[in-house]
């Protein structure tokens, strides 16, 4: 017989935490280990090691409360159900405080806890996880002042990107350097749209009239791909794109490429601006 | 009591079938496929138009699209061979609206990268000239078209347009790779009276978008 | 004095047909939509803004306003306001028929209002489901291949609408309304013409919602988001249309439920013994009243935008895509709410019935409803993490939404500890009951996943968000909503529903639910975003396994509907009165439930779960007045 304080513990409850206990114990080491290192946005950037990480303990912490319930009601429906056609009543329980205190308390700790360690990742770390913080981000990542700037123009339907502190150019090819922060601003020409690179970890709606502001790191050259997560209209998902990050000279000749390819055009795009209003805005065409 | 319950079951069956009916055929409802003429190089013959004058929407803007036996048929729907050139003259018979992103006017993707306007090569285009695009972005292909003055005499009005009426030609060629289907587009916000000219003709298949199999 | 129904089986056909009823409606309807369409075209000549675009949105809306007014007027809700203003005697309800033609008119009997709620969402219910086919059928190839993408997006649009915007009563409408005054010793809800009109508006705002397909479509999901909204073709106009009449009925529903509960209890029904169905059904009622009003705000203003040119949304006329977003989503979470608790409160009134305990832990399950409707005002911006919304409120909501677990994992609790050392029988509404706790549980953990901001980045708009919030609605509200059917259908209805028919229907749908849904969170992990009907050539396999779930699930339902249709047509084994052996109150009453519910009011003497307690006295007092005058 277990004992606690005095109180002999219920076989059944027993049972049900062995059985919980053992199947954690498998399962987290699993999950942290096996499962974490797959767990997406990967660890391009800096802001999707923060979002991987968060899905990592994300999954580690609540698989375990999954299993809890689960555990509790199968155990139930074996240890408990009637046996026989006839009907019988169970034992008037109506309640129990401790129980229903402790559960209190360790959801409330658990749930808390992570809002709070959210709110660390988000704040503290200063780097906003690599979503749209809007116009005026409050959660700046260290090297800030020797970042990149990126203009993201969300329209229906193919992103185009501005780069204008390298010669304000425009092209439909997305390139950034690696180990130096990129300022994405993330607006749109017509509709809501939203800018997600995936391997960047970078989630940004592309709202009209509006500079949405996202930080990427990364750490890594490689591929990623970008996608529109927000419906706007009819070639929705086909708003699909390869993106490159580069080292930094791989990165100045891309760009002076692409600025002599859009040589032509430049000077017919409109001034380098936070938002656009292109017309025609207005019903009658 | 059963033959009520009955009726009422026979009734919502006999609806259910009607809206299934009618449901359906609107889903299966696509334009015809319209296929390049030869192969090797192939040749599309597209006509933009400034309102189609024919029902279901008479003053919507479209494409349409010439099939091998040299009929004009509204479909937006071309088949061209895989890892070929195709060579696309494009009649265009509406005036200009100017492109919300004067980025499209430059072309992208042409062999050469020079398009045929009116007989004369044209590198680039002034973004307030276009009136449509024809864009394949997934093939990197994009060519702004020029628009026919708001003055010219003889403009089209119903499709079929006919080259007696005022229009701008524009030829140009791109190489095609592997199969797939690929959307194509135009980026000139021409959807008259829509708000941000981008709704009706512009959010339908078969006026200004189509799909471009490559097989 | 309330009118008893005659019984009418003798009358005429013709009888039944001529007069106010469904016909009626919709002729009128169709009449008035064309007058509505003609007057708005006068009305809208001559306006630059109109030109081109063939498609006429004044002359829409007041074609929808005016077929709203003349199906009201055709089922005959205006007869009673007028023939008071004529000096006619007020009444509280009016003659009725007997016979099926009571259930396509309007009928104030709260009974026939409940089943009428049944088979209408229903239709929608299903509608719904197989546009989902539909839609699978089309992701199972990467690249456009069964319809085209325009039309993909309306599948979309119409599953998500009548799945969110239909089924929004999908608990509350038939039961709530037949069971909530059985289950409170009343005769009828506090306002029954409103309950009859309430229900009339939904199938209302299904066929104009259906009517989109003939305008094109709508391009824009269920959720609406302007300015898409504003650029959409005609088709939006009849989902803007479709939603501020759902919102006016949940409107009225909602306050029609709260007065009952509040002011129609009967005597002895203390706050502390209504049975949990009960509380779960105020706690949506509180939502219903509160949020649904800001949904219709939101909706007249994408009128505005879309008929007269106005500019509440649109950023170059000063207006902002956020507004929309705001208002919508500060209905739309505790509209999945409005989903989600009466999911709870059916659960839970059925885990005590086949565990033959006690609801365990009573208190601790109102808090969590009550919770859960406080709390659900609070969170809405989570929808809008990365919206470029302030981002110093992100930590707040990431607070509040977090905080809302907690209330939502009471109900846990309380499923636990009553089957806690209970004697738990398999009947099909235990098992679609147990069902929904698994699966809640899963759509209700990958909901903290979504309230991290930073997991938040990951997955939102993508398939990890679909996963979670299929599990939640459709593994919550949908197998509640069976739960409830198999449960409660022998005492509304009267007949047997075929034991074995319905273990098929469960197991099939439990195991192909899960098969079809778990893979979309890996889908959304890998990347792909919703509403899309191309993806990435990798996803293929995935997509293709989850499509063929898929059809199961779908043939699944098909079951069901054989079942009911089978049952009630052909079989028509009449139901015992309690079949389950619940102590529940609306058990007491015989079948079928006679027109007044009650011969007297009765008397509650204790809460409705006294199992296993010596000498529990029953429920209520059905006859007080003869027991009273039997002696002591």
């Amino acid at each position: 017989m277990i004992t606690v304080a005095g109180q002999r513990l219920p076989r059944h409850g027993v049972w049900m935490g062995a059985i919980w206990l053992v199947l954690t114990a498998i399962s987290v080491p699993l999950i942290v280990f096996v499962l974490g290192p797959h767990l997406p946005p990967g660890r391009m950037t800096a802001e999707a090691s923060d979002q991987t990480s968060a899905n990592i303990v994300l999954t580690a912490l609540l698989f375990p409360l999954l299993l809890l319930v689960v555990v509790v009601f199968s155990y139930s429906l074996v240890a408990f159900r009637q046996t026989g056609a006839a009907v019988e009543d169970g034992p008037p329980l109506r309640g129990h405080g401790p129980t229903q205190a402790t559960w209190l308390v360790f959801t409330g700790v658990t749930v808390i806890a992570l809002a709070v360690w959210g709110s660390y990742t988000l704040v503290q770390t200063a780097r906003g996880a690599g979503g749209g913080q809007g116009p005026s981000p409050t959660d700046l990542p260290k090297g800030h002042q020797t970042r990149m700037q990126i203009q993201v123009l969300g329209q229906q339907w193919e992103w185009t990107f501005r780069y204008p502190t390298l010669g304000d150019f425009e092209t439909r090819q997305l390139a950034l350097p690696v180990n130096r922060v990129t300022e994405f601003h993330v607006t749109s020409l017509d509709i809501t749209h939203s800018f997600w690179a995936y391997g960047l970890g970078v989630k940004a709606d592309a709202v009209p009239g509006v500079d949405n502001i996202a930080f990427v790191t990364p750490k890594r050259t490689g591929k990623f791909t970008v996608r529109c997560a927000e419906l706007c209209g009819l070639w929705h998902g086909h708003m699909y794109r390869t993106g490159y990050v580069m080292s930094q000279s791989d990165f100045m000749s891309w760009a002076s490429q692409q600025k002599a390819a859009d040589a032509a055009n430049v000077h017919d795009l409109p001034p380098y601006s936070r938002t656009y209003f292109p017309k025609p805005q207005h019903r009658a065409g | 009591m059963v033959t009520r319950v009955s009726g009422v079951v026979l009734g919502v069956a006999v609806g259910a079938a009607l809206i299934a009916y009618y449901v359906v055929g609107y889903l299966m409802a696509t334009p015809p496929v319209v296929a390049a003429t030869g192969r090797a190089p192939a040749q599309l013959t597209l006509q933009t138009v400034a309102s189609f004058g024919h029902s279901p929407h008479p003053d919507w803007v479209s494409y349409l699209a010439k099939n091998p036996a040299g009929k004009w048929v509204h479909s937006t729907i071309l088949r061209v061979p895989a890892h070929s050139v195709v060579n696309v003259t494009i009649y265009q018979y509406d005036t200009a609206t100017g492109l919300r992103n004067p980025f499209w006017s430059l072309p992208e993707g042409i062999i050469g990268g020079t398009m045929t306007v009116d007989g004369k090569p044209l590198k680039y285009l002034n973004p307030d000239l276009a009136s449509h695009t024809f864009a394949i972005p997934d093939l990197g292909v994009t060519v702004p078209l020029k628009g026919v003055p708001d003055n010219a005499k003889n403009q089209c009005s119903a499709a079929p347009c006919t080259l007696a009426q005022a229009h701008t030609t524009v030829t140009f060629s791109f190489r095609t790779g592997k199969r797939g289907t690929y959307r194509w587009q135009c980026f000139v916000p021409c959807a008259a009276g829509f708000i941000l000219g981008f709704g009706g003709p512009m959010q339908t298949l078969g006026w200004m978008d189509g799909l471009l199999q490559v097989v | 004095m309330p009118v008893e129904a005659t019984a009418t089986d003798q009358r005429p056909l013709w009888q039944g047909v001529v007069g106010f009823n469904l016909l009626t409606g919709l002729l009128l309807g169709i009449g008035g939509f064309f007058l509505g369409a003609w007057i708005g075209g006068q009305i809208a000549v001559g306006h630059d803004y109109l030109l081109g675009t063939d498609q006429n949105d004044v002359g829409l809306f007041m074609g929808y306003l005016f077929g709203t007014i003349g199906w009201l007027a055709g089922l005959g809700f205006f007869n009673y306001p007028l023939g008071r203003m004529a000096g006619r005697p007020a009444s509280l309800r009016h003659h009725e028929f007997g016979g099926v033609g009571r259930y396509f008119r309007l009928c104030t009997d709260h009974k026939v209002v409940g089943i009428q709620y049944f088979f209408g969402v229903g239709i929608f219910f299903f509608i719904g489901g197989l546009n989902a086919m539909l839609m699978r059928t089309e992701l199972l190839r990467p690249t456009e291949h069964a319809w085209s993408a325009g039309n993909y997006i309306t599948l979309v649009g119409l599953h998500g609408t009548m799945m969110i915007m239909m089924t929004s009563a999908f608990i509350v409408g038939p039961f709530a309304n037949f069971l909530l005054p059985l289950m409170i010793g009343a005769r009828r809800l506090a306002f029954p013409r409103i309950e009859a009109l309430t229900f009339w508006l939904t199938p209302l705002a299904g066929l104009v919602l259906m009517s989109a397909i003939a305008r094109g479509g709508f391009a824009t999901g269920w959720t609406g988001y302007a300015p898409l909204a504003d650029e959409a073709r005609a088709g939006q106009d009849a989902y803007i249309y479709a939603f501020i009449i759902i919102g006016i009925s949940l409107t009225l529903l909602g306050v029609n439920l709260l007065a009952t509960v509040i002011t129609m209890r009967a005597p002895g029904l203390t706050w502390s013994r209504l049975p949990i169905f009960v509380w779960a059904v105020l706690s949506t009622s509180i939502l219903m009243a509160l949020a649904a009003p800001v949904l219709v705000a939101a909706m007249l203003m994408s009128v505005m935008d879309r008929a007269a040119n106005s500019g509440y949304y649109i950023a170059s006329q000063g207006g902002s895509p956020y507004l929309y977003e705001n208002l919508f989503w500060f209905f739309g979470h505790p509209e999945v709410y409005i989903l989600a608790l009466p999911g709870f409160g059916i659960v839970l009134e059925i885990l005590p019935v086949f565990a033959r305990k006690p609801l365990w832990g009573y208190r601790l399950a109102v808090a969590g409803m009550l919770g859960v409707t406080l709390l659900s005002f609070m969170v809405w911006q989570h929808h809008l993490f990365v919206s470029g919304m302030n981002s110093s409120l992100r930590p707040f909501y990431m607070f509040t939404t977090e905080l809302i677990s907690i209330p939502t994992g009471f109900i846990f609790l309380n499923g636990m500890g009553t089957l806690w050392r209970g004697r738990i029988r398999f009947t099909v509404p235990m098992l679609f009951a147990l069902a929904f706790f698994f699966n809640f549980l899963i759509g209700g953990l990958s909901g903290v996943f979504l309230s991290d901001v930073p997991s938040d980045v990951t997955t939102h708009g993508s398939y990890f968000v679909m996963a979670h919030f299929h599990y939640t609605i459709m593994g919550g509200l949908v197998f509640a909503f069976f739960a409830a059917t198999y449960y409660w259908l022998p005492k509304m209805l009267g007949v047997v529903l075929n034991e074995r028919l319905a273990r098929i229907h469960f197991w099939l749908m439990f195991i192909f639910f899960n098969l079809t849904f778990f893979p979309l969170f890996a889908a959304g992990f890998i990347g792909m975003p919703r509403r899309v009907s191309t993806y990435a050539p990798g996803l293929q396999g995935l997509n293709d396994f989850v499509s063929a779930f898929a059809f199961v699930l779908g043939f699944s339902m098909l079951i069901f509907l054989a079942n009911l249709v089978y049952s009630l047509v052909f079989a028509r084994i009449p139901a015992e009165e309690n079949p389950w052996q619940s102590k529940g109150l609306e058990w007491q009453v015989p079948t079928p439930v006679p027109v007044m519910n009650f011969e007297r009011i009765p008397v509650v003497n204790t809460t409705p779960y006294e199992y296993g307690v010596e000498g529990a006295p029953p429920v209520a007092t059905l006859a007080p007045g003869a027991v009273a005058a039997a002696g002591s």
